[in-house]
């Protein structure tokens, strides 16, 4: 068995970064001007590598397969950023930052890249306020801040509920800024259906030009994947539409190890499934639970009688309303993290308890802090005698302020008025913590195959903290990779451009086609959409999604294995490969799905233990908390493609922790 | 629930590529009120798909209202009758049962139809990068908190910064102007201190990048404001202009030096 090495640097934690960025080999300005590194996706980890690295003076060619840059599904991140900035003076510190992210993710995560990513967390806010993001800020003009869940100090760095957009932004104005300093090439409407290995090493990729149908080689030094995370295996989830795992699957099957696939975020408050039809599920941000509280009726009889409509949520007084969260979790209450949250909603509609027409809903209820928020203003106008509506109006616009595009965005979608009706939510699908494995530098498996952002593994766990992710994909684009990069291309320097007439270009090239055309000729009676929902909804989220266990991941494994044989007979994807073809491209995406599919089971039946988003029905405590087994699975699973439906092969990481305690994860 | 159906019939348009012609195809459609418009194109594509016709092309992505991939002109407004809403958050419960709706593409020059519904608006790209940014590098630059900015300023300027790019402003306008979306990137940078540094350069090269690109000129309709999914206001193109004014003066100042 290959061992796995994370190459972390030696040397006391706080250390390791500042002591390996100065001692790491450097390549020279002049070299780097002669040297390509490919990267694939725009989102936040994407744009702000290209961008980082052709400032660098890399010549970078970087990929979408949307229409712009501007387009990657960060751009839908709502609710903000951490950093570890303690401008508030609450205590915050980057150890605290560290320690949160290691206990959210149920000590799943790699010590050392946490903490790196906790040092660079502050450089982020600096670059983006640098690059013009419009962050929220106070009557002072210093920035404000707010809490996110599994945190008890106040470090979320926001612009409204659209801090992911105005991140994207940024990092897309700063790649086009290279784009037309000519260091960056830009392929819009290119996806990359392949990795070209040359001798072992990463040398280029094979994109289908998305308008023409085209197949195109292009070579690189280096091969860096941004390409975001798999949520869309599901189906239904809080990912957009074309959001897929494609790149990532196709450097798997060309060796590179897939990590902890399991380990799938189920967000507690997304608006809740209204009919077969839906395409996608929309997020409601965390923030929310700043200032909303999460409840269900204490009696059966209310909850029957608001299912019938005899009864509206806000007739039930407080006596009536049972706040779960507060009650069980005082020390956290309603910003426990999502795992935690995420349970506790399944519990109580388990119980019979949820409201919404199918049940599967509980309330997000915005009116104590709103009328609080109105008797603030209120107090601060001398207004002792105000009338409850003028407390509300005033309030409403304190909670308009903060979240007024979420709420707008609630109401398009329900025809619903969440001002004056609790907000109905439920658990969905919306971040995928597993992914490529990567060692300190962020380098794959695959020597110059490197993986970025919600692509790779490393930061997060078996649970993703809110408001951590668009760290991550910062962090890794404009702090790690620029510098970590460096240890791979100092030893490439006298590799010449890499020619795309090489054989493994041409071989590459030839598999994808007959992919294409394999799929093309199937000829069937299903649409690609029909497999993908079967998968996603009939399988995956009812086997391997909030809670598992053995007999179900062992049917759901076999249940997937028959839909992707009939998948490969059955399927019709019309049109031709030498055009403009949505339908093409959702079937190879789908074709890889389902193959990612089985790993997911295969790994979930493997980790006999529950943590962070991964909740084995066998394993749990009293009162349904998580049970860890830290002394059998105290590891990454990284997992070798060994072909289609044979057992992949386990390589495990171990994880040592050297400065964090472990103990049980209590938000009690 | 029966009384939540209802039945329309569609005329969507359908072109080959770039330099072919189009035409209105009729299709029909029985759906759910609850469904969002594009949902129940999805509908459509499955009926098409089943028949073995092609599907009918358009673009989208997020479908919750921010990755502006989505676009359509619905019975000859961009992103349909709603106000502040894309097509992906247009709920059919807003049509009758029975209705005819139109469907076509943004039609401007500048945004040429690649196939059926999809426009390419690459063009907006290529104005960002004439100038749309700070110039900064990553790493070295001042602390977060060094650089204080009133709270109403930094509130407009992400007001100006939360266009999607989308291009409906350019649909809705009778010259095809892209004024709006590119007044709200100079507007945005220019009412930052972050930004003033490279505030006049920024604004003559996004101009001419925006009349390179064929896009008309403004002649103070309105209709990019009133069909803005984001509402961006036309306050921004009046900053812009001034932001103009006063680039070209100095830069001839400096041209005669």
């Amino acid at each position: 068995m290959k061992k796995l090495d994370s190459k972390i640097p030696p040397g006391p934690i706080a250390e390791k970064w500042s002591k390996y960025r100065s001692t790491m080999p450097l390549v020279a300005p002049h070299n780097k001007l002669r040297m390509e590194v490919i990267v694939v996706g725009t989102g936040l980890a994407g744009a702000s590598a290209a961008a980082t690295l052709g400032e660098l003076g890399y010549n970078v060619k970087c990929f979408t397969f949307h229409d712009s840059p501007r387009r990657a599904h960060s751009i839908a991140a709502q609710g903000g950023i951490n950093a570890a900035k303690n401008y508030r003076n609450d205590g915050d510190s980057v150890f605290r930052l560290f320690y949160d992210t290691i206990k959210g993710g149920d000590y799943r995560a790699r010590e050392a890249n946490v903490h790196r990513l906790a040092e660079v967390s502050g450089n982020i806010i600096d670059q983006c306020v640098a690059q013009g993001v419009p962050f929220a800020r106070e009557y002072g003009g210093l920035l404000d801040t707010r809490s996110f869940g599994g945190t008890q100090v106040q470090r979320t760095f926001y612009a409204a509920g659209q801090t992911g957009q105005q991140l994207l932004l940024g990092a897309y104005s700063a790649l086009s800024r290279q784009i037309s300093l000519g260091s960056v090439k830009m392929y819009n409407r290119h996806e990359m259906l392949d990795l070209v290995i040359i001798d072992g090493k990463a040398r280029g990729i094979i994109a289908r030009n998305l308008i023409s149908g085209k197949l195109e080689r292009h070579g690189a030094h280096a091969v860096v994947l941004a390409t975001g995370g798999y949520g869309n295996v599901y189906y239904l989830s809080t990912n957009a539409m074309g959001s897929n795992v494609s790149a990532a699957w196709q450097v798997h099957r060309r060796g590179a190890y897939f990590a902890n696939p399991c380990f799938c975020q189920i967000h507690p408050t997304c608006i809740p499934v209204s009919g077969d039809y839906q395409s996608k599920l929309t997020l409601m941000s965390e923030s929310l639970r700043n200032d909303g509280r999460v409840w269900i009726p204490k009696n059966i009889e209310d909850v029957q009688a608001i299912r019938a409509g005899k009864l509206k949520p806000t007739d039930l007084g407080e006596d009536s309303r049972d706040y779960y969260l507060e009650r069980i979790y005082p020390a956290f209450g309603n910003l426990v993290p999502r795992d935690v949250a995420s349970r506790a909603a399944k519990y109580v509609t388990d119980e019979g308890r949820g409201v919404g027409s199918s049940g599967l809903a509980v309330y997000l209820d915005f009116s104590t802090n709103l009328m609080r928020y109105g008797r603030s203003v209120a107090t601060s106008k001398n207004q002792d005698n105000a009338s409850d509506s003028q407390i509300y109006q005033w309030g409403k616009e304190v909670i308009q302020n903060k979240y007024g595009n979420l709420f707008e965005m609630y109401e398009k979608i329900t025809g619903e008025d969440p001002y004056k009706t609790p907000m109905r939510i439920y658990p969905a699908i919306h971040y995928t913590m597993g992914g490529l494995w990567v060692d300190y530098n962020l380098q794959t498996s695959i020597p110059g195959l490197f993986a970025l952002g919600e692509s790779n593994f490393s930061d997060h766990g078996a649970n993703r903290l809110g408001a951590s992710a668009l760290m991550q994909g910062l962090a890794d684009g404009y702090f790690v990779i620029p510098y970590t990069i460096g240890t791979y291309m100092a030893d490439e320097i006298r590799t010449p451009k890499i020619d795309t007439s090489a054989k493994e270009f041409e071989q590459t090239e030839k598999e994808v086609e007959a992919r294409i055309n394999l799929l093309l000729n199937i000829k069937g009676n299903r649409s690609v959409e029909s497999y993908h929902r079967e998968l996603g909804v009939d399988i995956m989220w009812q086997y391997c999604g909030m809670a598992r266990n053995e007999p179900g991941l062992l049917k759901a494994r076999d249940l997937v294995r028959k839909l992707r044989d009939d998948f490969w007979k059955n399927v019709y994807v019309s049109g031709t490969a030498d055009e403009y073809n949505p339908e093409l491209e959702k079937a190879l995406r789908v074709a890889d799905f389902m193959e990612l599919a089985e790993l997911m089971i295969v790994d979930a039946l493997t980790r006999e233990e529950s943590c962070g988003g991964h909740f084995r029905e066998e394993y749990q405590e009293e009162g349904g908390e998580t049970k860890r087994d830290d002394e059998n699975f105290m590891y990454v699973a990284a997992w070798e493609f060994k072909g289609v439906g044979n057992e992949p092969e386990l390589h495990k990481e171990e994880l040592k922790y050297e400065e964090i305690k472990i103990a049980a994860r209590n938000y009690k | 629930m029966a009384h939540d159906e209802i039945s329309l019939t569609l005329k969507v348009w359908r072109q080959k590529g770039p330099n072919k012609s189009g035409n209105f195809e009729t299709h029909s459609v029985k759906i759910n009120t609850h469904m969002s418009f594009l949902e129940m194109l999805d509908v459509l594509n499955e009926q098409l798909i089943m028949q073995k016709k092609e599907p009918v092309a358009f673009e989208h992505d997020c479908r919750e209202g921010i990755c502006g991939s989505c676009s359509l002109v619905i019975n000859g407004r961009p992103h349909g009758p709603m106000q502040g809403t894309t097509t992906c958050q247009l709920h059919m419960r807003h049509f009758q049962d029975g209705e005819t709706i139109y469907i076509e593409p943004y039609r401007a020059k500048a945004f040429p139809v690649i196939k059926d519904l999809v426009v390419d608006r690459s063009a907006f790209d290529r104005i960002i990068q004439s100038g749309g940014y700070v110039s900064v590098n990553t790493g070295g630059v001042p602390d977060g908190n060094a650089i204080a900015i009133e709270m109403i300023t930094a509130k407009r300027a992400f007001e100006a910064a939360t266009c999607i790019g989308c291009g409906a402003c350019v649909a809705a306008c009778p010259n095809a102007s892209a004024m709006l979306f590119t007044s709200a990137k100079v507007s945005q940078l220019s009412l930052l201190p972050q930004g003033r540094q490279e505030a006049n350069q920024r604004v003559l090269n996004m101009v001419t990048q925006m009349d390179n690109e064929g896009f008309g000129l403004c002649s103070n309709v309105g209709a990019c404001e009133a069909e803005c999914p984001k509402g961006i206001s036309l306050d921004n193109i009046a900053i812009m202009n001034r932001e103009y004014i006063g680039a070209s003066f100095i830069s001839r100042r400096l041209a005669n030096k």
